[in-house]
């Protein structure tokens, strides 16, 4: 019999602590499944954020670090600057990276740090339990947004990957969704892509990964797929923000 | 050479190849020297966007097993401090310059001793500690850097140096010694886990009993460092029965001071803790037999003092004298000394 599919190796197998339905094992599997066709697993280097992912070190199964709420961008650099040759990934949710740590991921995209970013927007804090985040959308209700978010009260939703394509440093930032197999597939592409710049040396690179936290939404699994395809995308669409040729 | 450069090119001669910093008076001579060093020896200068950021670099490059360091001042200390609790529990080896500048706030840019309390105990949330070494000289500046980052691999943990602002400025021959960087075996590196198991740098312990078996494992270097590298220079302690306890810059001065009673005939001898943490309470405690009195002497409203009064445990009176943002002169110290002589009835 002929095995076609199986674990990919730089996973570890170990069982997800995530809820059901929830987007990261899909993600986590993405990053996973590009890291072992590009044949890297033994020179990455990956930085968990605070947040749901915290526990990312149990499941990538190459060199991990766990970094402060925020700090995954500069705890990167350190490592990339002293290990040119290897390949470094952070993981952030939105929270971590678009509230808290919105200096550290701005500036590393600035300076074209040759890492790789994986930015999970579930517009929600997922692991205190589903607070308002920086990506909450207008009209969105969270536990610290009880009315629904109001664009006087508590501003508009951050549209990252629009922001972090401006900067000059940035190589690759582009925004995808694990809603569809279609769009799944379509986002292994852009995780791949974005660690083949890094590799390159093109500068930095980031894949905003549009995923679902049915647990804070109060949606079954599929009914959050819905709510990503039909409220998330409107406002977030998405395609390639910036794609710097390598020189 | 200035303090500041003394204590930057010791970093290079130890093999620190990588600084993250950012810009902060008096200390921004530590970056300014390494961004021109750095580059010819092959290393790397960063300066980051933050002192936030700057800590969390370290946190990174100390992962990779590299010699990293970063210096600040005061409130760029505060800033820091919830990379070095990480940097603590995950036991990364780094050295990290305080050349200090008077607080609360803002405070200033003049010399004070203020945030002993922060380099010694804690600064950051959670049960840590750091090594902190007190040089008093340019000299020592060069020295202690070269050894703290000696001591960060030993004891696989964060060295602070904690400096005047003005040792930080100030002039003063040194001599450049000789010095073979130690090698240390470093297997729990995150550099790529080619021919070996993944390595993971974390601090997170949602286990109960897992996060108190880690601050164990801590809790037993802490007692170990306490065992081994309390360091203090002792002067004119013989048959003293006051006993003067200054650290750093202000240490020199109260040196002359406390020559210059002896000379008078008062017997009064001085500790001067090189370590701040482990602080030396044992020095103090080989002086009791003879010491009657005890008198911390500092540029602040009194930190060191605590662990003064800790160490002699009630056994004799603790005095303070203490300035901030001015170093006090000779004089004004032998008038404090002998003040407390004169109260304690040893004059």
């Amino acid at each position: 019999m002929k095995k076609v599919l199986a674990m990919p190796q730089s996973l570890t197998g170990a069982r997800w602590h995530y809820c059901p339905g929830c987007g990261h094992g899909i993600i986590h599997r993405l990053v996973a499944e590009s890291m072992d066709e590009l044949g890297i697993r033994e020179r990455t280097i990956g930085i968990c954020p605070v947040g749901c992912a915290v526990l990312a070190y149990d499941y990538f199964n190459c060199d991990m670090l766990e970094a402060a709420h925020g700090r995954a961008p500069a705890v990167a650099t350190g490592i990339k600057r002293i290990l040119g040759d290897r390949v470094v990934f952070t993981y952030q949710g939105d929270g971590d990276l678009a509230s808290i740590g919105m200096g550290e991921i701005v500036h590393a995209a600035s300076r074209g740090e040759k890492i790789t970013v994986f930015f999970v927007n579930n517009t929600v804090y997922g692991m205190t339990g589903g607070q308002m985040a920086p990506t909450t959308l207008l009209g969105q209700v969270t536990t610290t947004s009880p009315f629904g978010r109001d664009k006087d009260r508590e501003g508009y939703p951050m549209k990252v990957a629009e922001l972090l394509s401006t900067l000059e440093g940035a190589a690759y930032v582009t925004r995808v969704a694990i809603n569809t197999p279609a769009n799944a597939a379509r986002a292994k592409k852009a995780i791949k892509r974005a660690f083949e710049v890094q590799m390159a040396g093109t500068g930095f690179s980031l894949v905003e990964i549009l995923s679902t936290c049915p647990t804070n939404w109060g949606l079954g699994p599929v009914e959050a797929m819905k709510w990503l395809e039909e409220k998330m995308i409107p406002y977030y669409p998405l395609g390639d923000y910036k794609v710097k040729e390598a020189q | 050479m200035k303090g500041n450069e003394a204590l930057a090119e010791g970093a290079v001669i130890a093999g620190c190849r990588y600084f993250f910093g950012y810009p902060i008076t008096p200390q921004s001579e530590v970056a300014e020297y390494l961004a021109r060093r750095l580059p010819q020896v092959g290393g790397v200068f960063l300066q980051a966007e933050s002192e936030l950021a700057a800590i969390n670099m370290v946190y990174g490059g100390a992962a990779t097993g590299a010699r990293v360091m970063t210096g600040s001042s005061g409130p760029g200390l505060s800033l820091k401090q919830e990379g070095i609790s990480f940097i603590a529990e995950a036991e990364l080896p780094c050295v990290i310059a305080n050349i200090s500048r008077g607080g609360p706030g803002l405070g200033g840019i003049q010399p004070a001793q203020s945030d002993y309390m922060q380099a010694c105990k804690g600064g950051g949330h959670g049960d840590y500690h750091l090594v902190v070494l007190a040089p008093s000289s340019v000299q020592e500046m060069m020295d202690f850097a070269i050894e703290a980052f000696d001591l960060a691999d030993r004891y696989r943990t964060p060295v602070l140096i904690m400096s005047e602002g003005m040792l930080g400025q100030m002039m003063e021959p040194v001599e450049v010694r000789d010095f073979v960087t130690p090698a240390y075996e470093k297997p729990w590196a995150v550099t790529g886990c080619a021919g070996r198991k993944p390595n993971i740098v974390n601090t997170l312990h949602l286990p109960p009993d897992e996060l108190e078996a880690r601050n164990h494992v801590l809790a037993a270097k802490y007692a170990r460092l306490q065992a081994e590298q309390k360091r203090a220079e002792l002067f004119m302690t013989e048959e003293a029965e006051l006993i003067v306890v200054a650290y750093g810059l202000l240490s020199r001065v109260a040196k002359k001071a406390v020559a210059d009673l002896r000379a008078q005939g008062l017997r009064v001898g001085l500790v001067r803790p090189i370590t701040l943490w482990p602080f030396p309470d044992t020095f103090l405690e080989a002086c009791m037999p003879a010491a009657r009195a005890f008198m911390s002497i500092e540029i602040s409203m009194g930190q060191m003092v605590e662990d003064v009064r800790l160490a002699v445990n009630g056994r004799a009176p603790v005095d303070f004298f203490g300035r901030i943002g001015v170093v006090p002169s000779p004089r004004e110290v032998r008038d404090a000394i002998e003040d407390v002589a004169k109260r304690r009835g040893l004059a």
